[in-house]
C-alpha cells in the first residue's frame, strides 16, 4: 500500500471512476454518491497536510520517487513544496464542492461522474508531479475528460468550444514535448527530474534558454490565458456545464501560471529574466487591462465572468515577475484567491441560469426583490471580485502592485488604474441584474436552495477569512517562493545572459 | 551460423507450415460442406505460426538458404508482429459479414499466402529474395483487394493496385539490377562491402536507390507512391484493408529497414550508422518522412464519405512518422521504429474492427453512419474507437503517444528540430480528423436513420484485447520497449 498521502489523493478519484464504471446505467443517486465519496478522503487529506507542512524549508516533502521506465530514466516522483501544496488544496476543495454543483445532472450520468473524477487525478497529478515525464502525462490526461464534458453536457455551441479548447492546449503541449525532449538530452546522463533539471541551470546555453523558455511560455499562456493566446476561453466557459467552468477557472488556469513558476522559473532563470518583463510584465498587464474592457462589453453573463478571470489571472502574470517578495507572494495568492472568487462567480451565474435557462444580462432586472439570498450571496462574490478590502482579492492585488511599484512604477499604475474598470463592469452588472423593478417573467423563481448554498459555504468562508487574515496561506507559500525567487535573481549575476540581466535593467 | 538449404528447413518452421496449410485449405475448400470451418482452420494454423515465431526467438543468429534468409532478433520481431496481424485478419474475417459472402476457401488461402510472403519480406537478406518475396505478396493483395467481386468500387480497388504495383515494382526491379551492377553482388552484407570501398560514382547508386526506393515507398505508401492506398484501402473488404495497412506495411518496414540499414550504411559505433556511398539521400528521406505526414494528415481532413478512406490517409501519416525514426539513423531511432509499429498494429486493427462492427450492423462505411454510435447500443465499440482515435493522434496515457514520443525523442536527439517541429504540428492536424470521429461519436445526437449497432461476442474479444493492450501499453510499456531494443540489431 502506497504510504504518501498524495498518491492516495491522486487516484483516489481514478479509483471512483473504476467503481462508478461498474455501477448499473440507471442507478443515479448511488453514482453521486459514490463520485461524492471519492472526492472526501483527499479533502480531508488536504486539511491534514496543512496542519502537518512543514513550512521552515523550502524543499520538497512527501516526496515518492519510484523508477517507472528504468530504461528512459522515467520516474513516478511527486511531491510538494509551498507552491504546489496550495493548488493541492484547492484543486482538492474544488473537485468537491464541483460534485455538489453537478448534481443536478441527467444526461448520461455514469459518463459524466466518471470522467469527472478522471479529470481530478489528471489535476492533481499535475500539481504533484516532479518527473518531466509524468507532469507531461497528467497535463495530456487533463485534456481527454474536459473536451468530453464540455463536448456532452455543455451547451448549444459546445462541439465548436470544446475542439477549440483541444487544439489550442494541444499545440501548447506539443510544444512542452519538444522542450521536454530537448531537455532530457541536453543533461547527461539524461533525466526528466524536475529538481535535477532545474540544478543543471547554469549550464544551460542562452541560446537554448530563450527558445525553451519561449517554447514553454507558449504552452503555458494558452492555458493561463494569456493575450493572444485566450480566444478558446471565453467559448469553453460559456458552453461548458456550471461545474466545469468552475474547474476550468478555478484550477485549469492556474497551471498555466503554475507551469510557469514550476518549470520555466528554476529551470531556464535567465531565460526567465531575459524575458519576464515582455512576456509576463506587459502581457499581464495587458491581460487585466483588455480583459476587464472586454468584460464590459458583454452581454452574457456567463462570458463576463469569464473575461474577467482573463483580467484577473493578468496580476498572476504581473506579480510573478516582479521578483520582489510580495509581488511573488501576492501573484501566488493571486491564483488561490482566483480560484475561490471565481468558482463563486460561476456557482452563481448557474443558479441563476438552471432557473431562467438564459443568461441576457439586460434580460433579467429586481432580482434582489425576488432572490434575496440569491443577491446577497452574489455582492460577496461580486465585492470579492473587486478587490473591495477586506475580502481575499484585495490582498492579493494590492501585494502584487506593492510588488510591482519597485521596478515597473508606470505599468503598476496602469494595472492599479484598470481596478476602476473592474469595479465598473461589477457595479453596472449588479445593478442590471439585480437592482431595478423586478421583471415580470421571473416573479415565481425559487430562491438558492440549500444545496447550492452548501457549495458556495466554504468558499464565501475563504473569501472572508483571507481577506483579513492571509497569513495562512502566505506562510505556506513564503519560504518556497523567497527560494524560487533567490535561485532566479542569482542567475542574473554571473551566466550568459549577465549583462542583460536583473529586472530593473531590463526595463 | 550459415546454414545450407537441408539444415534451413527445420529454422523454417513457420513459412513451410504456412505453405503447406495454403495448399490444404484449397483443397479442403472442394471436400468440406461447411465453409466456416474454414475460417476457424486458418485461425488455428495462424495461431500456431504465432508459436513457431515465438519458438526461434531463442534461437542463434544466422542466416538460411546460403545466406539469402536472416534469421536475426529484427526478421523475428516483424515476424512476431506479421503472424500476428494475420491471426487478427483471420479473427476479423470470420466476423465479417462482407468475406462471409464470399468463396471463403479461397479467401482464407490467399490470406495465408500474403503471409507466407511477408515472413521472407521481413527477413530477406538478399535483393532477389527481397524481390520475390515482395511480388508474392503484392500479387496476393491484388486478388484480396478486390475480393468483393460484384462491387466496382472492389474492381476499381484492384485494377488501380495492380497497374501502380506493377509500374513500382518494375522500377524497383530495374534499380535492383543497377546496384548489382555497381555492387557485383546481391547480398545485403556484400553490397554494403562493395559500396563502402568508394570506387562507384555516387550518381549511379543514387539513380539505383531512388528506383528501389519506389517499389519500397510504394508497400509503405509514402508519399508520392501513395496514389493506391485511399481506393484499395475503400474498396477492399475491411479485413483485408487491416490486413494492408498493418500486415503488408508493416513487413514494407522491415524490408526497407533492413535493405538501408544493412546493405546501405555501416554501424559507426555507439548506436549511430552512417551512410555508405555519399550522403545525398539523408535530405532525401527527410523530405519523405516531412511530406508524407504531412501530406497524409491534410488529405484527411476532409474525408467523410468513407472511414477505411479516412484511415488510408492516416496511415499514409504513420508512414511519414515511422520514416521520423529511419531519418535519424540511429540504434534510438531504430527500436522507436520497431516499437511504433508494434503499437501501429494495435491501434490501426483496433480502428478497423470498429469500422467493421458498424458496417456489419449498418452497412455503413461513412462518418455520418457512425453519427450518435455511443447512443444507440454502440457504446463499447464508440469508447474503444475514441481510444484507438485518441491513441493514433498521440495523446497519453495510450499507447500511441510513447510510440511517438520515442519518435521524437530519437529525432531530438540527433537535433533535427525542424522535422521535430513538423513531426508536432502534424500530431495537432491530425487531432482535428481524430477528433471528429470521436464528436460524431459522442458528441453529436443519432436522428434515427443510422440503425442499431450490436456488436457480437467474437469481434467483442478482438476489439477488448486490443483496447487493453492500447491503454496498458501505454501505461506501462518497458517490457515491449526492451523487446525492440533487443530485436533492434541484424545479423552479423
Amino acid at each position: 500500500m502506497p504510504t504518501n498521502p498524495l498518491t492516495w489523493m491522486i487516484f483516489l478519484p481514478l479509483l471512483g471512476a473504476a467503481v462508478i464504471l461498474c455501477l448499473p446505467r440507471n442507478a443515479h443517486q448511488l453514482i453521486k454518491s459514490v463520485a461524492a465519496a471519492a472526492t472526501v478522503p483527499p479533502l480531508l487529506m488536504a486539511f491534514s497536510l496543512f496542519q502537518s507542512f512543514d513550512r521552515t524549508i523550502a524543499d520538497m516533502q512527501y516526496v515518492t520517487k519510484i523508477p517507472w521506465i528504468a530504461s528512459f530514466n522515467i520516474e513516478y516522483f511527486i511531491g510538494v513544496d509551498g507552491i504546489s501544496i496550495t493548488m493541492v488544496l484547492l484543486t482538492a476543495l474544488l473537485s468537491f464542492i464541483c460534485i455538489f454543483a453537478s448534481w443536478g445532472i441527467e444526461k448520461a450520468v455514469k459518463g459524466y461522474f466518471a470522467l469527472f473524477l478522471l479529470l481530478d487525478t489528471a489535476m492533481m497529478g499535475v500539481f504533484c508531479a516532479l518527473d518531466f515525464f509524468l507532469f507531461f502525462v497528467f497535463w495530456e490526461v487533463m485534456l481527454l475528460p474536459m473536451y468530453f464534458l464540455i463536448g456532452i453536457w455543455g451547451g448549444p455551441r459546445r462541439e465548436y468550444a470544446a475542439i477549440k479548447f483541444f487544439l489550442y492546449t494541444m499545440v501548447g503541449s506539443v510544444l512542452m514535448l519538444v522542450v521536454m525532449l530537448a531537455l532530457y538530452f541536453y543533461n547527461d546522463p539524461h533525466t526528466f527530474d524536475l529538481l535535477e533539471l532545474a540544478k543543471r541551470a547554469p549550464t544551460y546555453s542562452a541560446t537554448f534558454q530563450r527558445f525553451a523558455w519561449l517554447a514553454l511560455f507558449i504552452g503555458f499562456a494558452i492555458k493561463i490565458p494569456a493575450f493572444p493566446f485566450h480566444t478558446w476561453l471565453p467559448d469553453a466557459h460559456v458552453e461548458a456545464p456550471t461545474a466545469i467552468s468552475v474547474i476550468l477557472a478555478g484550477v485549469l488556469l492556474k497551471m498555466g501560471t503554475y507551469g510557469i513558476l514550476r518549470i520555466n522559473y528554476p529551470i531556464l532563470p535567465q531565460g526567465t529574466l531575459e524575458f519576464a518583463y515582455w512576456c509576463l510584465v506587459a502581457l499581464g498587464v495587458l491581460n487585466i487591462v483588455y480583459g476587464a474592457l472586454c468584460a464590459m462589453a458583454q452581454t452574457d453573463f456567463k462570458k463576463l465572468i469569464a473575461y474577467s478571470s482573463i483580467s484577473h489571472m493578468g496580476y498572476v502574470m504581473f506579480g510573478m515577475a516582479t521578483f520582489t517578495s510580495q509581488g511573488i507572494d501576492g501573484a501566488v495568492l493571486q491564483m488561490f484567491n482566483h480560484g475561490t472568487v471565481t468558482a463563486m462567480l460561476f456557482l452563481l451565474v448557474g443558479v441563476i441560469y438552471d432557473r431562467a435557462h438564459h443568461r441576457e444580462i439586460n434580460g433579467f432586472g429586481g432580482i434582489a426583490g425576488i432572490m434575496p439570498f440569491y443577491t446577497g450571496w452574489t455582492a460577496l462574490a461580486f465585492f470579492a471580485a473587486m478587490g473591495l478590502p477586506g475580502l481575499s482579492a484585495f490582498i492579493s492585488e494590492v501585494l502584487v502592485l506593492l510588488g510591482g511599484w519597485r521596478y515597473y512604477p508606470v505599468m503598476t499604475l496602469i494595472a492599479a488604474s484598470a481596478v476602476v474598470l473592474t469595479a465598473g463592469y461589477m457595479l453596472w452588472t449588479m445593478q442590471r441584474i439585480y437592482l431595478g423593478a423586478p421583471n415580470e417573467k421571473y416573479l415565481t423563481l425559487p430562491d438558492i436552495s440549500a444545496r447550492e448554498v452548501f457549495t458556495l459555504v466554504p468558499l464565501g468562508i475563504l473569501v472572508v477569512v483571507l481577506g483579513v487574515y492571509p497569513q495562512p496561506i502566505l506562510d505556506l507559500i513564503g519560504v518556497s517562493l523567497h527560494k524560487l525567487n533567490e535561485v532566479v535573481l542569482s542567475a542574473g549575476q554571473g551566466g550568459p545572459l549577465a549583462s542583460t540581466g536583473t529586472p530593473p535593467i531590463v526595463r | 551460423m550459415n546454414l545450407d538449404n537441408f539444415q534451413s528447413l527445420s529454422y523454417s518452421f513457420p513459412a513451410l507450415f504456412l505453405g503447406f496449410a495454403v495448399v490444404a485449405l484449397f483443397m479442403l475448400d472442394l471436400v468440406i460442406s461447411r465453409k466456416e470451418w474454414l475460417g476457424d482452420i486458418a485461425l488455428l494454423v495462424t495461431a500456431i505460426v504465432v508459436l513457431g515465431v515465438v519458438r526461434l526467438l531463442t534461437s542463434e543468429a544466422g542466416t538460411l538458404f546460403h545466406g539469402s534468409v536472416a534469421l536475426d532478433e529484427f526478421g523475428l520481431y516483424f515476424q512476431l508482429l506479421i503472424a500476428l496481424a494475420a491471426f487478427a485478419t483471420v479473427w476479423m474475417s470470420i466476423g465479417s459479414r462482407e468475406v462471409q459472402r464470399t468463396n471463403q476457401g479461397e479467401y482464407y488461402a490467399i490470406v495465408l499466402a500474403a503471409t507466407l510472403g511477408m515472413l521472407f519480406m521481413a527477413s530477406a537478406n538478399n535483393l532477389l529474395m527481397a524481390y520475390l518475396a515482395l511480388e508474392f505478396v503484392s500479387l496476393a493483395s491484388y486478388v484480396l483487394a478486390g475480393y468483393s467481386r460484384h462491387s466496382r468500387r472492389a474492381g476499381e480497388a484492384s485494377l488501380k493496385y495492380l497497374i501502380y504495383g506493377g509500374v513500382a515494382s518494375g522500377a524497383m526491379i530495374y534499380g535492383m539490377s543497377w546496384i548489382y551492377g555497381l555492387a557485383g553482388s546481391l547480398e545485403f552484407g556484400a553490397i554494403q562491402q562493395a559500396l563502402a570501398s568508394g570506387k562507384e560514382a555516387s550518381l549511379p547508386l543514387y539513380v539505383a536507390l531512388l528506383l528501389t526506393l519506389a517499389g519500397l515507398g510504394y508497400k509503405i505508401s509514402a508519399f508520392p507512391f501513395h496514389m493506391w492506398a485511399p481506393d484499395v484501402y475503400q474498396g477492399a473488404p475491411i479485413p483485408v484493408t487491416a490486413f494492408l495497412a498493418v500486415g503488408s506495411k508493416t513487413a514494407g518496414f522491415a524490408l526497407m529497414i533492413r535493405f538501408f540499414f544493412t546493405a546501405m550504411a555501416h554501424q559507426n559505433g555507439g548506436g549511430v550508422y552512417e551512410w555508405v556511398g555519399g550522403d545525398g539521400w539523408h535530405q532525401l528521406l527527410l523530405a519523405l518522412s516531412a511530406v508524407t505526414m504531412t501530406y497524409g494528415n491534410l488529405a484527411a481532413l476532409n474525408q467523410q464519405d468513407n472511414l477505411k478512406r479516412l484511415l488510408a490517409y492516416s496511415s499514409i501519416a504513420h508512414a511519414g512518422y515511422v520514416l521520423m525514426g529511419f531519418v535519424v539513423l540511429t540504434d534510438d531511432g531504430l527500436r522507436a521504429m520497431l516499437f511504433y509499429l508494434t503499437v501501429y498494429y494495435l491501434m490501426n486493427l483496433g480502428a478497423f474492427v470498429v469500422v467493421m462492427v458498424v458496417a456489419n450492423s449498418t452497412g455503413r462505411e461513412d462518418l455520418a453512419g457512425f453519427r450518435g454510435l455511443a447512443w444507440r447500443g454502440g457504446a463499447l465499440p464508440a469508447i474503444a474507437m475514441a481510444i484507438f482515435m485518441f491513441s493514433l493522434t498521440g495523446l497519453p496515457p495510450l499507447a500511441g503517444f510513447i510510440g511517438k514520443f520515442y519518435l521524437f525523442a530519437a529525432v531530438v536527439q540527433q537535433g533535427l528540430w525542424l522535422l521535430a517541429l513538423i513531426g508536432v504540428a502534424n500530431s495537432v492536424v491530425s487531432l482535428f480528423y481524430y477528433a471528429k470521429i470521436v464528436r460524431t461519436m459522442f458528441l453529436d445526437q443519432p436522428i434515427g436513420g443510422e440503425g442499431a449497432v450490436a456488436m457480437d461476442w467474437h469481434n467483442g474479444v478482438l476489439l477488448g484485447l486490443l483496447t487493453i493492450a492500447t491503454v496498458v501499453l501505454g501505461i506501462f510499456w518497458g517490457p515491449l520497449f526492451d523487446l525492440a531494443d533487443r530485436s533492434a540489431r541484424f545479423f552479423p
